[in-house]
């Protein structure tokens, strides 16, 4: 109860910082249009159409790959914790994990998804 | 129940204060230690009644104010409730995770015994693992919405290099769990009270030095600071992320990168440097192993571990700023090498000797 009432009121209270920071800005600031300044910033050139089209494929497979490993590592905090309690019946266990993570960078690695050229 | 909240607001609001302030410090500490490296006269220019404060009144003072009264532009064809937001997103992370990191010891007022932690979660560490993760939803989002293909690039690159370095980072944090077996941070700090041998503080750094380097560097590259500023690259894709923003939200921004500085060195400070832990000093006082020992009343004890902390967290911000201005920007193919064929493999084998160890030396 004690926990989740500080977790709470920090987060009502940074939420209030920062939300107080933006519409201050808004309220403090001058407002003056113009068509040149509602442009794209392109280094002085006029913008050639939208920038929400396609991008690079490779950071498409770095987030494929950073899913897998980090739900992985997720899983070595539980064990991480009562380490001491699972002994070496744990150890061999995580091991074998750690195995299986192992020969999955060693694929990953191998395939070349790891270069970026 | 009224106490309990009340309590929580100002620890709360302490260390809102704390972080704030740091983060405006070393905005100076950053303009200045670059004229310093770069051999140059830095921000001196601002002052109040002829009080320049070797152009402290610059970056506390006159920035902000600045900052505020400059238009909000937000460009044609934006997103623009996104764009309103990401800055929101960024910064509120950053704060929060701050706020998990204990800064003192159990302060006693009376019979009422405050724990000097904003966040008090007994699982502390993956609050801020959390935490810090959603960072990444403020890059990503203030490049997407902006409608720029500059800050597209600076997002989708900042997005892809956190996320990359957050894998070393977690793998770092878990061999730091196995030592302590404990993701409270308070549990942790205690436990680095202790003295090896009556001698030498058991800090962190004795048991993990490589979870030491390795969370250091992953943070780092968090932070996207030099060597790892590539999102911002300011050579190349103008501001990257930011380019778009002006105003108040481009100061949350940058706020953002010093609030994580911060972040980084409280974390490294409370595993591997004792957090608010001072050498020999125990809730009575001093008991140096050499035989003296020097009582000192409650309150400076406590003022004492928050002033180690916070002395400790100052250092390590400024080891930040020297790293940044001392190296140069790495290629992106060499950044994705670096974090996943250097980092995440010495992470992982860190993590199998330490377990390894443990067990051998508690049986």
């Amino acid at each position: 109860m004690e926990q989740s009432i500080s977790v709470l009121v920090t987060f009502v209270l940074v939420g209030g910082l920062v939300g107080i920071m933006v519409s201050l800005g808004r309220l403090l600031g001058p407002r003056v249009e113009n068509p040149a300044k509602g442009e794209a910033f392109e280094c002085g050139n006029p913008p050639s159409g939208s920038a929400w089209g396609r991008f690079s494929v490779k950071f498409y497979m770095t987030a494929i790959i950073f899913i897998v490993f980090d739900v992985e590592v997720v899983f070595l905090y539980p064990w991480a914790v009562l380490f001491e309690r699972l002994g070496w019946f744990g150890l061999a266990e995580m091991l074998l994990f750690l195995l299986v993570l192992g020969v999955g960078l060693v694929y990953v690695w191998q395939k070349g998804a790891l270069e970026w050229d | 129940m009224l106490t309990i909240v009340a309590v929580a607001a100002i620890k709360a609001l302490i260390v809102i204060g704390m972080v704030l302030n740091l983060a405006g410090i070393l905005g100076w500490v950053e303009r200045k230690g670059s004229a310093l490296i770069q051999d140059r006269i830095g921000a001196n220019r601002a002052a109040i009644f002829g009080f320049a404060g070797a152009g402290l009144v610059n970056t506390l003072l006159a920035d902000p104010i600045k900052f505020l009264t400059k238009e909000d532009v937000i460009p044609r064809g934006v997103d623009r409730l996104l764009h309103t937001l990401a800055p929101c997103i960024s910064l509120f992370p950053a704060i929060v995770a701050f706020a998990a990191v204990p800064f003192g010891d159990r302060l006693v007022v009376g019979d009422l015994v405050v724990n000097l932690q904003a966040v008090e979660l007994d699982v502390g560490v993956l609050f801020l693992l959390a935490m810090t993760s959603l960072g990444v939803y403020g890059v990503v989002l203030g490049g997407w919405a902006s409608n720029n293909r500059l800050s597209l690039l600076g997002g989708i690159r900042g997005s892809a290099q956190m996320i990359s370095y957050e894998l070393a980072m977690g793998l770092a944090v878990a061999a730091v769990v196995l030592t302590f077996g404990s993701l409270d941070f308070q549990e942790i700090v205690r436990r680095q009270g202790e003295l090896i041998g009556g001698w030498i503080p058991a800090w962190g750094i004795l048991y993990q030095p490589l979870a030491f380097l390795l969370l250091l560097i992953a943070g780092i590259a968090e932070t996207k600071r030099a060597p790892f500023d590539l999102p911002e690259g300011e050579s190349e894709i103008v501001s990257g992320y930011f380019t778009e923003y002006s105003g108040i939200k481009y100061l949350m921004f940058f706020m953002t990168d010093f609030v994580e500085i911060a972040v980084v060195s409280a974390v490294v400070t409370t595993f591997f440097f004792g957090g608010w832990q001072v050498p020999f000093l125990t809730a009575q006082g001093f008991v140096f192993p050499w035989g003296g020992t020097l009582a000192l009343p409650h309150l400076v004890v406590v003022l004492l571990q928050v002033a180690a902390y916070m002395i400790k967290v100052f250092v390590f911000c400024c080891l930040q700023v020297l790293v940044r201005w001392t190296m140069p920007r790495l290629r992106y193919d060499q950044l994705m090498w670096f974090g996943w064929k250097v980092m995440l493999p010495l992470g992982i084998g860190n993590l199998v000797v330490t377990a390894f160890v443990l067990l051998l030396v508690r049986g």
